[in-house]
């Protein structure tokens, strides 16, 4: 979506600025607003794809008013609504009503912890015969999608001419898995740009920016 | 625990907010409580960035290892045990005189969790997200790093699930050091690529 997530080259937004002390967590809501989100993620009822898009989905004004772990907790929130495992009476009482929403085997427990976090959650797969359509040093220009939905390509990038750097393998891909496909996967690949085809005449000479694209993405050129 | 609220909260409103829906998806069968406190624990405890240090420590030290880190660094980085979350697949570049890497997420928050641990707060925030693409050598000003003119820049803006590790270059002074003494060295902000590491010896007269 052309939404407030995609800020890549936007201006405005002041200096950075790293705080001294960083501590992991501001406050201990955030500690527990990272552990909910990771540990609902766990009960497999939507992809990372989903989560993201959930987060980003929003007005601009919210997205930039809320803080890094707001934006987690009202991605969260509107997840167990859109997948019917909350209802909004029972958010707004904090009581769970009789219904069962939640299948009981899809529970994270302390003891799966460790192994889950360990293990992660690999996101290729198997091409089953599918040939990459690109190999390294191909020249690309990644297609103008302007997907009201989830996408992983900035607006910065679209209509925009590269070349393949490496092709990373076949993975899920994000703009399928964010509307429920979990199946589908692309081809992966690296993709450099010259910074002066992205950003013109004020970027040095020979500085590059890489984005990971899937093939879907990409046309010849 | 925190005593009973009964009486109205003092709460502030997020706290009161997360806790509410805590408790409300333990209620459900959601979550688990418990499996919640090993969760922050981990990231609290376990997993940092003194991991990557140590595959950088590693790559700088065993040319063989470096060898596999280039050609496949999942699989040289998973050997050493670190996998997991938000570092399923990882490509590590190496910082050369010639040329400068540079990790981003323009679009979230993307960050090699396994490695390097949560993201810190400026990683995240939207300065550092819309100015790393387009004005890298200004961003690298304010973490006080000023490149030669002629090492370029490639910034990696991270979109998929590939997670980048920068491997900075080797400190000059630090011949003969061991694995351990080396990882000493490696700063969370080399591995991002908005630090660079300064020689060991010499840099008195380096400043001047």
């Amino acid at each position: 979506m052309n939404g407030p997530q995609d800020v890549g080259g936007r201006h405005g937004f002041g200096p950075v600025a790293p705080e001294p002390d960083e501590p992991l967590f501001h406050a201990d809501w955030e500690a527990r607003a990272l552990a909910l989100t990771v540990a609902a993620g766990a009960a497999g009822h939507w992809s990372i794809d989903e989560s993201r898009f959930a987060r980003e989905n929003r007005s601009p004004a919210e997205y930039y008013r809320l803080s890094y772990y707001q934006i987690w907790i009202a991605g969260l929130t509107r997840l167990l609504l859109d997948k019917g495992l909350v209802t909004g009476e029972e958010l707004a009482s904090g009581q769970a009503g009789d219904r069962a929403t939640v299948p009981p085997n899809r529970r994270l427990g302390a003891e799966e912890v460790a192994a889950v976090l360990s293990r992660g959650a690999p996101a290729s797969r198997d091409p089953q015969g599918r040939r990459p359509a690109f190999a390294v040093g191909n020249r690309v220009r990644t297609r103008n999608l302007q997907p009201a939905g989830h996408t992983r390509l900035p607006s910065y990038a679209r209509g925009k001419t590269g070349r393949i750097a490496s092709v990373h393998g076949f993975h899920v891909f994000a703009d399928a898995s964010a509307r429920g496909d979990h199946a589908a996967a692309e081809w992966l690949y690296a993709v450099v740009f010259d910074a002066r085809e992205l950003w013109g005449g004020d970027a040095a000479t020979g500085d590059e920016v890489v984005i990971d694209a899937w093939e879907p993405y990409l046309e010849p050129c | 625990m925190p005593h009973d609220h009964d009486h109205g909260s003092d709460l502030d409103e997020m706290s009161a907010r997360v806790m509410a829906l805590e408790k409300l998806l333990t209620d459900k069968g959601l979550v688990e409580p418990a499996a919640l406190d090993r969760i922050i624990d981990s990231y609290e405890t376990r997993i940092g960035p003194r991991n990557g240090a140590h595959v950088v420590a590693l790559a700088w030290s065993d040319p063989e290892f470096r060898d596999r880190l280039e050609r496949d660094a999942t699989e040289a980085i998973h050997s050493l045990g670190y996998t997991g979350r938000q570092g399923e697949h990882v490509t590590a570049v190496f910082n050369t005189p010639e040329r400068h890497n540079m990790v981003v997420c323009t679009l979230c928050s993307c960050y090699p969790w396994s490695l390097l641990g949560l993201p810190p707060v400026w990683y995240k925030s939207m300065p550092y997200r819309s100015r790393a693409v387009r004005e890298p050598r200004a961003v690298l000003k304010e973490f006080g790093v000023t490149l030669p003119g002629e090492t370029a820049i490639r910034v990696w803006d991270s979109t998929a699930e590939m997670r980048y590790l920068v491997i900075p270059m080797r400190p000059g002074g630090s011949d003969g050091m061991s694995v351990e003494e080396l990882a000493g060295l490696v700063t969370r902000d080399s591995m991002i690529g908005t630090a660079i590491l300064p020689d060991l010896a010499g840099k008195e007269e380096a400043r001047t």
